[in-house]
């Protein structure tokens, strides 16, 4: 038989506190790119270090490092870190310096920092880790991605006990600015919280890092069990039903045992009609969450799913905030979160109460 | 040993020639594609790169593109290869086929090209606004190729391409893919040219890997792809070679720069060679990671006198031929490693002549053929990201 996966800590940075979970009032936002909500990084990172960090970089460290604690591990088996847009804060920097500067005179530092794997490497030099590390950065599949490295390694590998894995991505000025040029982010200003009430193009973006940490072994304050994650690049809205319904098989889980569904909705009525489908017919009579009105919508913006996911499995609580239909949610023991992104790079994960 | 997983098809791009048929013409002859940067517009004229001269007109041509078709270099370069390596494998695209691609900066010649465009709210160009995303350049390709399934990207720096080709391999032995395209994708940008620039790490010369002189590396750019297919699934089909190790681990040493030890190098060859079940001297020939900086060349064979001690296998780096294409290089090398077991030829290292004093290591610089059943690849990257992979002719 397979060996279990369970999450036994997890970090989180958001653009909502954290205690929001506890019941700390919702941060509301009236612009369509808003920062993460910096915790005290100087609590976690070095101060030499800590002036050249991007902002990712420290989210990054930070929120791993929160994970660690909470499972009490001090040295991870391999760190897996997925990042849609990666360093944009450095990318951005050097890139313009070096269009401004034609070609000259450039100062190596944000180019250093720019790569995608800085975070996980950062991560590793920060911890001293050596084992396997390794960044992956497809889209809204990013995170997924690590999520199902992890899972191999955790059932293929037995020397591997405990896994840190998580998802990071920063806003920058420009590059994040642009998606208002192509419709990804909706034209005029709109607050975060109505989010799911506009019937409009185009979505609202923020940044943010979680990560967990996956072991083999629970204990007393494990969150959930991570069963399983499912990637698939493209497919038509129609499909959706059928694909679920394929992964619930393989995972010997029954369509009536999803005690709730998280739902990636981002308010783009271009691309929500994936979720409306299943919202009308397969989970009709199953409670639906959403999250992207709270944290606003980024290629690791799943994480916050997770987390969520998470501290409901384990608190038994759902906020109500997060409720798309009025059919309660008791005693919560499944739940699946699905996710997608301009119709593109769809990913399922299914977590059960320990 | 274990037995791996079996490659069944195998396409390249590179300075050195359009396809896998033309790069080995030129490995073998010693024929270098190192020039002066004449597509990519930069003022560094002086730079030597390892270009291919094939414009993305020509490519988009090639594949049968329409215009605005939003394809990145990178995407055109990757798709080039890939449509090689699914003819030679004669594979069928179906939803059990994943795609995996390894690229450090993706469509970034379309970031730089039109940020300034961008900044100034101009949108001709909109399709290329997500380019700055790895996974961008990748789902071009995909698409392409009618692939739906599983497609994911790896961005490790210079060791991506080597990354991809391990989770491919990997995800066939859980048995979670039936067939996979892994492998990775780097056009020369304005950016990487002018980044290594700033670290002073290119050369003005042509790259002299693993000599005393060397005075830094050459970018490069390519693109190469292999297909992976699981066991049951051959049917008597011929098989390239197999994927018989992989190790990944990381240096925790500098952003950058590689440890004077080689402790990340060191740690991805270990594991390797215990994944792949065989002892460091069943090992032929070592396409290593050399890229002709000071500081990788001495940290990689710090590493390889760990593994090897005395008993130093022939090895060489390629980099001489294509220069440093970064992401693309783990998978470049892996289609010359599968190269030299077929013809059974050590691969030279080109513009060599002094030996490295503190290590006395001689790379093979001619063309040197003998019996070889295992070959290491060496792939390393910045934020310490090590990975070595093991290609085994007869896995039996």
């Amino acid at each position: 038989m397979q060996n279990k996966i369970y999450i036994n800590g997890l970090g989180s940075i958001s653009a909502q506190p954290e205690d929001l979970i506890s019941g700390e009032a919702i941060r509301v936002y009236d612009e369509n790119i808003f920062s993460a909500i910096s915790p005290n990084y100087k609590k976690y990172i070095n101060l030499k270090a800590f002036r050249r960090m991007s902002k990712g970089i420290k989210m990054g460290i930070t929120a791993a490092q929160i994970a660690l604690k909470e499972a009490e591990i001090d040295m991870p088996d391999s760190i897996i870190t997925g990042t849609g847009e990666g360093c944009k804060l450095d990318t951005e920097k050097f890139l313009e310096n070096l269009l401004d500067q034609n070609e000259k005179l450039l100062s190596p530092t944000a180019f250093i920092q720019s790569t995608h794997n800085t975070i996980g490497g950062q991560i590793a030099l920060n911890l001293g880790c050596k084992q396997y590390n390794i960044t992956y950065t497809q889209n809204s599949v990013s995170l997924e991605t690590a999520f199902l490295d992890a899972q191999i390694q955790l059932r293929e590998d037995p020397e591997m006990k405990v896994i840190l894995v998580g998802g990071v991505d920063e806003v920058s000025a420009r590059i994040t600015s642009f998606r208002k040029l192509d419709g990804q982010l909706k034209q005029n200003p709109i607050k975060n919280i109505d989010l799911l009430k506009v019937d409009s193009q185009g979505t609202i973006t923020s940044e943010g890092a979680h990560f967990f940490a996956l072991s083999k072994e629970k204990n007393q304050k494990t969150y959930a069990e991570f069963q399983s994650v499912s990637i698939k690049n493209s497919i038509q809205p129609e499909e959706v039903t059928e694909e679920i319904t394929a992964f619930l098989k393989i995972q010997n889980v029954n369509l009536l045992s999803i005690d709730a569904v998280i739902l990636g909705v981002n308010g783009d009525n271009r691309y929500d009609h994936y979720y409306k489908d299943i919202q009308l017919d397969l989970f009709k009579n199953t409670p639906q969450l959403a999250y992207k009105h709270l944290v606003g919508d980024f290629d690791t913006a799943s994480g916050f799913a997770v987390y969520l996911g998470a501290n409901i499995l384990k608190s038994g609580k759902v906020l109500e905030v997060l409720r798309l239909n009025q059919v309660e949610c008791r005693n919560p023991r499944t739940i699946l979160i699905y996710n997608q992104y301009l119709g593109r790079d769809h990913s399922l994960i299914l977590l059960s109460a320990v | 040993m274990n037995k791996g997983v079996a490659v069944t098809g195998m396409g390249i791009i590179s300075a050195i020639g359009n396809n896998t048929k033309e790069n080995y013409r030129s490995l073998i002859y010693g024929k270098h594609g190192i020039s002066s940067p004449e597509i990519l517009k930069t003022i560094h004229r002086n730079l030597p790169v390892g270009e291919i001269k094939t414009s993305n007109k020509s490519l988009a041509t090639a594949l049968n593109l329409p215009e605005n078709n939003g394809f990145t270099r990178a995407s055109l370069l990757g798709a080039y290869a890939v449509t090689e390596a699914l003819k030679h494998s004669d594979q069928k695209i179906d939803r059990n086929t994943g795609f995996i691609s390894g690229t450090s900066v993706g469509g970034m010649d379309a970031t730089e090209a039109y940020f300034k465009d961008f900044s100034e709210g101009k949108t001709e160009n909109k399709e290329f606004i997500r380019a700055q995303h790895p996974g961008f350049t990748t789902e071009r390709i995909a698409e392409h190729f009618g692939i739906t399934g599983f497609v994911s990207t790896i961005s490790t720096a210079c060791s991506s391409g080597a990354n991809a080709i391990m989770l491919g391999a990997r995800m066939i032995k859980a048995g979670m893919l039936k067939r996979v395209i892994v492998g990775g994708t780097d056009c020369l940008t304005k950016f990487t040219l002018n980044g290594f620039h700033s670290l002073m790490i290119l050369s003005d010369e042509h790259c002299k890997p693993f000599d005393e002189n060397r005075k830094g590396l050459n970018l490069g750019e390519g693109a190469a792809y292999l297909v992976l297919e699981a066991e049951e699934e051959l049917l008597g089909k011929s098989v390239l070679g197999w994927i018989s190790g992989y190790g990944n681990a990381n240096d925790a040493f500098h952003q950058t720069a590689s440890s004077e030890n080689g402790e990340g190098a060191f740690l991805a060859m270990q594991k390797a060679l215990k994944n792949a079940g065989i002892s460091a001297e069943k090992i032929d020939y070592i396409n290593a990671h050399g890229t002709a900086t000071l500081n990788n060349d001495s940290s990689e064979t710090e590493a390889l006198k760990r593994i090897f001690s005395k008993n130093i296998p022939d090895f060489s780096s390629t980099k001489a031929f294509t220069g440093h294409t970064l992401a693309a290089s783990g998978a470049l090398e892996a289609v010359f490693s599968l190269l030299a077991l077929q013809n059974q030829q050590v691969l030279p290292n080109l513009n060599f002549s002094n030996v490295m004093l503190n290590s006395g290591f001689m790379p093979i610089t001619k063309l040197k053929a003998k019996p070889m059943n295992h070959i290491l690849s060496n792939s390393f990257g910045f934020g310490g990201n090590c990975t070595s992979l093991i290609f085994t002719k007869n896995a039996e």
